[in-house]
């Protein structure tokens, strides 16, 4: 849900990364967090195990900066990827404004990109929320790997509505940016027709 | 669908922060802070320049969200309130109208039981101003106040967000 104040002049807006586990959300927000100046970012927080996985979210605030005066904000959520967190899941998808869907291209992760795709649009639901309506891009993480599938196949598979889609290396940066200025770009002209 | 978006204007802005400040002062606490269900800072009063608040909302609207599922898988429609209780410091969480989060931070000058209270009395203040926000919201639906900026907003507007 977009929270505009007009008395502190501010646009918020939030942004879910979603996707299977292991897909590279995180390493998507650490890149992002790497590359912000100082003044631009609030800090990283990972909810994480011990072992580094997702437990209930990462969270970065970015400042992209003004727009007709107003200081736009966006907040970054991943969620955790394993299967049998789906609760925490959708608790992190309430409010959201876009999706950013981190696919991973390995082959014989393709099973488990469809069925997080399946539960996101489920989890969408549960909040009166439409996958066809609401700003989304799609990312093809992991482009590095030997064991991966051509982008045209990937898209043949996962692409949900002719959404945006970009092939990424989130540990190298390639992609990253370019994915969250798509889905920030659908937010802000959403923001407009509404 | 569910709203898609919170807009609060001037006045009302101001009249949270002014229950928040009286809020504050009356339960002597540290700072207060009023945050949206999704995690984003809508006011704040009191000693904020020493926390970071942008990172308290954001999990203070995950750890209610997670409560909140806890509660509904035990039968309950929600749990109204929380509490953390540090060595120095010490957090009291409820829900306002359904929609916003009010957090205080207190430490020993205060107490678990006055801050209760005074919570519970600026409770009925803050629900009424939403209720408004949420009137205001709903007669300009549809159709955007003359001076909305978002009318204007263009694509090279956009573009330049990305290029500073």
């Amino acid at each position: 849900m977009t929270f505009i104040n007009y008395a502190a002049k501010e646009i918020n807006c939030k942004i879910v990364y979603y996707g299977p586990g292991l897909g590279g959300k995180t390493t998507n927000l650490q890149h992002i967090y790497t590359k912000t100046a100082p003044d631009r970012k609030g800090k990283l927080i990972s909810l994480a195990t011990e072992t580094d996985r997702t437990l209930f979210f990462d969270f970065l605030p970015l400042d992209l900066g003004t727009i007709r005066g107003f200081t736009t904000r966006f907040h970054l959520y991943t969620v955790p990827g394993q299967v049998f967190y789906d609760a925490s899941r959708k608790l992190i998808l309430k409010g959201v404004d876009g999706v950013i869907f981190v696919a991973d291209s390995q082959t014989e992760r393709m099973e488990a990109n469809i069925e997080s795709i399946r539960n996101l649009e489920d989890n969408l639901e549960e909040y009166g929320f439409k996958l066809w309506s609401l700003p989304y891009a799609l990312q093809f993480n992991k482009r590095d790997l030997a064991n991966i599938m051509p982008p045209d196949e990937m898209y043949r598979m996962l692409n949900y509505k002719r959404e945006p889609t970009f092939e990424a290396v989130a540990t190298s940066g390639r992609g990253v940016f370019e994915t969250l200025k798509s889905v920030a770009k659908q937010i802000l002209v959403d923001l407009r027709r509404k | 669908m569910s709203s898609t978006y919170l807009e609060v204007y001037e006045e009302e802005f101001e009249r949270l922060a002014e229950a928040l400040r009286r809020l504050r002062y009356a339960a002597n606490a540290e700072a207060v802070f009023l945050i949206d269900k999704n995690g984003q800072q809508i006011a704040a009063a009191g000693e904020v320049e020493n926390f970071d608040s942008t990172s308290l909302a954001s999990l203070t609207a995950g750890n209610v969200a997670a409560t909140d599922g806890l509660a509904k898988l035990i039968g309950e429609r929600e749990f109204s309130v929380l509490f953390h209780e540090g060595e120095r410091d010490h957090i009291h969480i409820s829900l306002v109208a359904e929609r916003a989060i009010l957090l205080v931070i207190f430490n020993e000058r205060s107490s678990l039981g006055l801050v209760r209270l005074r919570v519970r009395r600026a409770n009925d203040e803050l629900e009424q101003i939403f209720r408004d926000v949420t009137r205001k919201h709903e007669a300009e639906s549809g159709e955007k106040s003359p001076g909305s900026p978002f009318w204007e907003i263009t694509d090279e507007d956009i573009d330049s967000l990305f290029n500073e």
